[in-house]
């Protein structure tokens, strides 16, 4: 006999094995079968294609993601480490404004971010024009795109991810440790090398992995910076335009088992016996700049930083000032009015597709909050075998570049499929609500289960021997007492289903056109104005998510990401 | 109200046996202890009684009724957690009505039976309150007002004292009897304090290893303990391994070890003093209270000579630690004043005939 528990776990799990099946592994497993699709039947051909000379255009678009990702860590750690130490060990004045203002690029959506570049550093850009212009010069002193505008957007957008985590695990450093090495003999050198350092390691490593893995799949930035250059996510794109399904398919599957293994490597990594601070309990521990010029130097190289980071945000809200038809051959722009923003609610054209958006991202983010806390609920309050499966189902997403997962939604649904009841979904409405859905499954399960892991079993417990049954316990207990974490995580999924860009660009429909197409199509005919209004809605978007989160539910910026 | 049965009861979690060969029958509007150190198995029973864990063999009864499978929320038993498991959401007030408000109580009588519970834990005035801004003996007591309320067949509380101070425990231990003896409802008590499980109890059951060793009143626990484990656990005790020589129908001639080698020792031949068919290994036990000290040779059975190890003094009673041929024996004395007592000095020690207790030793060890 199956015990009652035991049968109502199962009857809950169904619905969101079927999900995972149909919607996660499903679309892979499509995209899997047609690699392996050749004129003369299945076979390896295409991999065979793609790692032969002849095909070198793959091979170089393989080897420049790497490239780019290296480099990219390398930037990012340069930048996030020296900061996160300078911001959580010494105390200055304007200190915890700057450590606010160090998380600032994450409230810039990624399409929206790249454009802030261009019109900031690009060869028309405003800061190497107003230096130009400043010093006489011929031409313009510099200017970013390829390789080095690539690099620079992820150094900007992915510092952060060290700056975080190397700041929390600065802060948990129990500063006797240092003081008993002091204590012991050490010099600071010896002490920063052969302590601090090392308990510094696993956050390092963290953050490389995944700042690797973010900037493997990164699109943005080379759909608008590349020029000619080549890397993988790009490729994937131009082989869909090309009509090359099976070489794009090929494509998928290698940048997929890239990424999966180091989604596996990180989950390996983390799971290691770390360092874990037995003190509880430990207060900040900044020693105070005495030194007077020292202390001004970091003040000021603190503002100066914080210009540089707030910077793309003022160029979307200047541009999004600007009218259309007012900055033409200008070197810069002259008029500046709320025009835009009043054709964005007057214009039924320029309207629709932020309404688009909104629908979009809120129908998959309703489904987001079901299948998120159901299947949390499932894996943290509930035992059964295969848990390690479901778990690793619902991080896949995560693991894969959304371009690919654009391309396994292509793959599943432009036939009819039992999963999509028979019908067709590329090219209608429903494929990109799905494809939001799919890509915030693990943001919003990752959340929810960050707080069923703080809620006791007793708390259920005392419920149901206070006579309720599990419905009414889940609705009136565990629900009321999550929702505030559940909220956060699903805002920020929200927030960014507004913004989505990668899978928009590979299934959107032309009578479905969300924001991020529009802006995309707006800066092809150079009416950065309403592109940057539809950016500076976004802006504010997150600003204001980020915000309630951290007023009302209490969560922390840095910990509803990654 | 009723009594509860639990028949040849096993739990296992895998292949882990976490209680074994469980019967334990508890009547009608007692306070039942179970008694053991951690992972001895008495919160998996007091868990299979609410109805959290399922037996892997076995039946639970209440009264008569068959309740092994019946699901936690058909089962009518008011549980304290051992952290409160308060819902962190709603006020006080909420907390304690919550199992009214299920059982779909009308809205008049909920709140006259709310206040009603809240009035005899004292806590009427604090109705409104977030149950986060209580201190730990008022979150204690809504626990209990949460349990009592829906006027439960049985209590449950595990460890219910274990994250209170000194003082507050001891308040509430006193509370904890006041209602249950108002209430005069049947009480399982889960404990690893033994001062709390003597203090409180009408019977105790004692566990090891998922095993129930013994069950008794306070005092049959105390002074009749069944063997080793139950000795050591409940109180001091002095044990030392021993063989039965030879029984007259007056005394039991005994071998026991000493660090010095074999020596002889008599009890009175009394189903008190040795159990007239206990098997395997054995040894004796005394209380450290009812050795008799004395400061110069007397005659009489069992009196050894030894000379005082340790002394701590606690106002009341003074311990001892006194080596006695190559062991340590504890022994307490009631402090009157005429004694003076101090490190270093020889006495004889006496083990009352009619006191040692020849038990069997299970535990494999000996102190």
């Amino acid at each position: 006999m199956i015990k009652r528990d035991t049968r109502f776990t199962i009857l809950l799990l169904i619905p969101v094995l079927l999900v995972l099946i149909a919607y996660v592994l499903y679309p892979s497993l499509r995209t899997f079968f047609e690699s392996l699709h050749t004129e003369g039947g299945t076979s390896f051909q295409n991999y065979s294609d793609f790692f032969s000379q002849e095909s070198k255009t793959n091979l170089e678009a393989l080897w420049n993601s790497v490239y780019i990702s290296v480099l990219s860590v390398i930037a990012s750690a340069l930048i996030g480490i020296p900061l996160a130490f300078i911001f959580n060990r010494y105390d200055f004045p304007g200190r915890g404004f700057f450590s606010t203002a160090a998380i600032m690029p994450i409230v810039l959506p990624s399409l929206v971010g790249v454009m802030a570049f261009m019109f900031l550093y690009g060869e028309t850009g405003l800061v190497p024009n107003a230096l130009k212009d400043l010093f006489g010069l011929k031409n313009v002193p510099f200017k970013i795109g390829g390789v080095s505008g690539i690099l620079i957007v992820h150094a900007y957008t992915m510092y952060v991810y060290f700056y975080m985590t190397v700041s929390s695990a600065i802060n948990k450093i129990d500063p006797s440790l240092e003081e008993a090495a002091y204590n012991l003999g050490a010099n600071r050198f010896k002490v920063f090398w052969r302590v601090t350092f090392p308990l510094l390691t696993p956050a390092i490593v963290a953050a490389s992995l995944l700042v690797f893995m973010i900037s493997m799949a990164s699109f943005s930035a080379p759909f608008l910076l590349a020029g000619g250059y080549r890397v993988l996510s790009l490729q994937i794109y131009f082989s869909k335009l090309n009509g090359d399904m099976e070489v794009a398919a090929t494509q998928s599957v290698i940048l997929s088992i890239v990424s999966i293994a180091f989604l596996l490597f990180m989950r390996w990594y983390q799971n290691r016996k770390d360092y874990r601070m037995a003190s509880k309990g430990i207060g900040a521990h900044r020693s105070e700049v005495k030194n007077p010029i020292l202390k001004w130097v970091m003040v000021l190289v603190g503002v100066i930083a914080v210009i540089i980071l707030l910077l793309p945000h003022f160029t979307i809200l200047l541009l999004s000032l600007v009218p259309d038809g007012t900055w033409t051959y200008q070197t810069y722009p002259s008029v500046f009015n709320i025009e835009n923003y009043r054709l964005l609610l007057q214009d039924p054209n320029i309207f629709k597709p932020l309404k688009n958006s909104l629908l979009l991202a809120f129908i998959a983010t309703f489904g987001n909050l079901i299948f998120g806390v159901l299947t949390s609920y499932l894996l943290v309050k509930r035992k059964f075998i295969g848990k390690n499966l479901v778990d690793i189902l619902v991080m896949i997403p995560w693991a894969l570049p959304a371009t690919v997962i654009g391309m396994n939604l292509i793959f599943a649904f432009n036939e009819p499929s039992i999963f999509s009841f028979g019908n067709i979904l590329v090219g209608t409405f429903w494929i990109l609500p799905l494809a939001y859905f799919i890509r915030h499954i693990p943001l919003v399960v990752r959340s929810t289960n960050a707080v069923l892991e703080q809620l006791d079993d007793s708390i259920e417990e005392a419920s149901r021997s206070l006579g309720a049954k599990w419905f009414y316990t889940f609705r009136r207990v565990i629900l009321p007492i999550i929702m505030p974490g559940v909220l956060s995580g699903t805002l920020l999924a929200f927030v960014e289903a507004v913004g989505e860009f990668p899978t928009s660009v590979l299934l959107y429909t032309i009578s479905n056109r969300p924001i991020s197409i529009e802006i995309m199509n707006q800066l092809r005919m150079f009416n950065m104005g309403q592109a940057a209004a539809y950016g500076m809605i976004q802006i504010v978007l997150i600003a204001i998510v980020l915000f309630v989160s951290n007023k009302f539910f209490g969560v922390k910026a840095e910990q509803s990401l990654s | 109200m009723a009594s509860i049965k639990i028949e040849n009861v096993q739990k296992a979690f895998g292949k882990v046996i976490a209680v074994d060969h469980l019967n334990l029958e508890i009547k009608d509007g007692e306070f039942f202890t179970f008694l053991g150190p951690s992972g001895c198995g008495k919160t998996t029973t007091l868990r299979m009684i609410a109805g959290f864990y399922y037996p892997t063999k076995g039946i639970v009864r209440f009264g008569d009724k068959d309740m092994t499978r019946v699901p936690p929320e058909k089962r009518n038993t008011g549980m304290v957690f051992q952290n409160y498991a308060l819902f962190p959401h709603m006020t006080v007030f909420e907390n304690v009505a919550f199992g009214l408000k299920v059982r779909k109580i009308s809205s008049g009588e909920l709140k006259k039976r709310v206040q009603d519970v809240l009035q005899k834990v004292r806590l009427n005035q604090y109705s409104d309150r977030q149950v986060s801004q209580l201190s730990g003996g008022q979150q204690q007591r809504v626990a209990l007002a949460r349990a009592l309320v829906i006027e439960p067949e049985i209590l449950l509380l595990d460890e219910p004292l274990s994250n209170l101070d000194a003082k507050l425990r001891d308040e509430m231990r006193s509370e904890i009897l006041r209602l249950q003896r108002e209430y005069k409802i049947t009480t399982i008590y889960v404990t690893h304090d033994q001062a709390e499980a003597l203090s409180m109890s009408d019977r105790i059951a004692v566990f090891n290893f998922g095993v129930c060793h013994q069950i008794g009143t306070p005092s049959e626990i105390y002074n009749e303990p069944s063997n080793d484990f139950v000795a050591g656990f409940i109180g001091e005790i002095n044990l030392f391994p021993a063989r039965i020589e030879k029984k007259t129908n007056e005394q039991v001639f005994l071998s026991v070890q000493t660090g010095a080698g074999p020596k002889e020792m008599t009890v009175k031949n009394h189903p008190f003093n040795v159990d007239p068919d206990s098997p395997g290994d054995l040894a004796i036990s005394i209380r450290p209270e009812a050795i008799i000290l004395h400061y110069r040779q007397v005659d009489g059975a069992n009196v050894l000579k030894g000379k005082i190890e340790e002394v701590y003094f606690f106002g009341s009673v003074i311990n001892l630690i006194i080596s006695v041929e190559g062991m340590r024996l504890k022994a307490d004395l009631l402090n009157n004043q005429s004694i003076k007592i101090k490190k270093g000095t020889e006495v004889f020690v006496q083990l009352p005939e009619d006191h040692i207790r020849v038990i069997p030793m299970v535990s494999g060890e000996s102190s």
